[in-house]
């Protein structure tokens, strides 16, 4: 038993930020499989809800923090990062509160970190792209070349949720976007920055609650005029 | 015709008014208060001297003064939108701003573990 929490001590370091926006029934699930994976530090940003996620994070062991208004995705991720830095966050991880990410992926999301030599760790969903919907796979494709056009940067997977930081590299991220645009926004500060990507295939989970959240791959129109007037206005 | 040119020339001279006092009461900033004193001036010599188009038109090549009047009124609206959407923008980033504060305000101070 000691020798596992001695391997496993690095994950005291790590910060896990999960956004959440009305996840009741999801958001417990993932912070405690999160805390039985060895990860003490589960920062849950509480998006407004209306329902009780706060709550339900709270009793399943998170840290909460609370918006007093919806402000979106890019806004709860921005404060959730700003808070594991002022906790002394060595490593931070972003994570969905719905359950469409396996905990051992979030662990080899932090591990990239962990060893050293990149700033900053995406999970490709597009890496094993087995079980994605054929409409989804085709608009994150599309948002993929959005992002390279705009931003000058390929990744494999622009829109996905698990993302992973050193203290340092988060530091740097300047994040305006509000919303679910703040994905490509993310990339072009990766760039900015000329922080080192590392991409590590993850498996993409899709139950029928995990299709109905998340963007509508009609959206992507919409994120793509936002971001391209963010362009504009840089 | 006459109607309308009455109607008209009233309405953007009421506006000119307006304009005039909310800039005298510092309602409005010194640019905005020229910008839209231009616009109504020129409404106004249109209403009145509606060959003035026509000559304008002619200058630039276009046919007729109101297919000039009509190019330049939507020049001028797609460019107020965009200034428009460029402050909502500004204004969602601020509320966020302030959001996030009263959030991180409420942070235990110490770090877990």
């Amino acid at each position: 038993m000691a020798a596992a929490r001695d391997t496993d001590s690095w994950k005291g370091d790590v910060f896990i930020v999960i956004p959440a926006y009305n996840e009741e029934k999801t958001v417990g699930g993932v912070v405690k499989g999160l805390k039985a994976a060895g990860f003490d530090n589960v920062l849950v940003v509480d998006d407004g809800s209306r329902d009780n996620t706060a709550d339900v994070a709270r009793a399943a062991g998170a840290i909460t923090v609370n918006h007093v208004i919806n402000r979106g995705l890019g806004g709860a991720l921005g404060t959730g990062i700003q808070a594991a830095l002022r906790l002394n966050a060595k490593y931070i991880v972003t994570c969905d509160a719905d359950g469409q990410h396996a905990c051992e992926d979030v662990e080899k999301v932090a591990l990239a970190l962990k060893e050293g030599g990149t700033d900053a760790a995406i999970g490709s969903r597009m890496l094993m792209p087995k079980g994605m919907p054929l409409h989804r796979k085709i608009g994150n494709f599309g948002l993929n070349v959005a992002t390279f056009l705009l931003f000058g940067v390929w990744v494999t997977d622009s829109q996905s949720g698990l993302r992973g930081f050193t203290r340092d590299a988060a530091a740097k991220l300047r994040l305006d976007a509000n919303r679910m645009e703040v994905s490509s926004e993310i990339i072009y500060e990766i760039r900015r920055n000329r922080l080192r990507l590392k991409e590590v295939p993850v498996q993409a989970i899709y139950t029928g609650y995990s299709l109905t959240h998340g963007q509508s791959s009609l959206n992507g129109f919409n994120i793509l005029f936002k971001l391209f007037i963010k362009k504009l206005l840089r | 015709m006459i109607v309308l040119q009455i109607l008209a020339g009233a309405f953007a001279l009421f506006a000119l008014t307006r304009v005039i006092l909310r800039a005298k009461e510092r309602k409005m900033a010194w640019g905005e208060m020229l910008f839209w004193s231009v616009v109504w001036l020129m409404m106004i010599v249109l209403v009145v001297l509606p060959e003035a188009s026509t000559y304008f038109a002619g200058f630039l090549g276009i046919g007729r003064g109101v297919d000039l009047v009509l190019y330049v009124a939507v020049i001028l609206i797609f460019y107020l939108l965009f200034r428009l959407y460029v402050k909502f923008e500004q204004l969602e980033q601020g509320v966020t701003v302030v959001v996030r504060e009263i959030a991180l305000s409420k942070l235990p101070k110490q770090p877990k573990g």
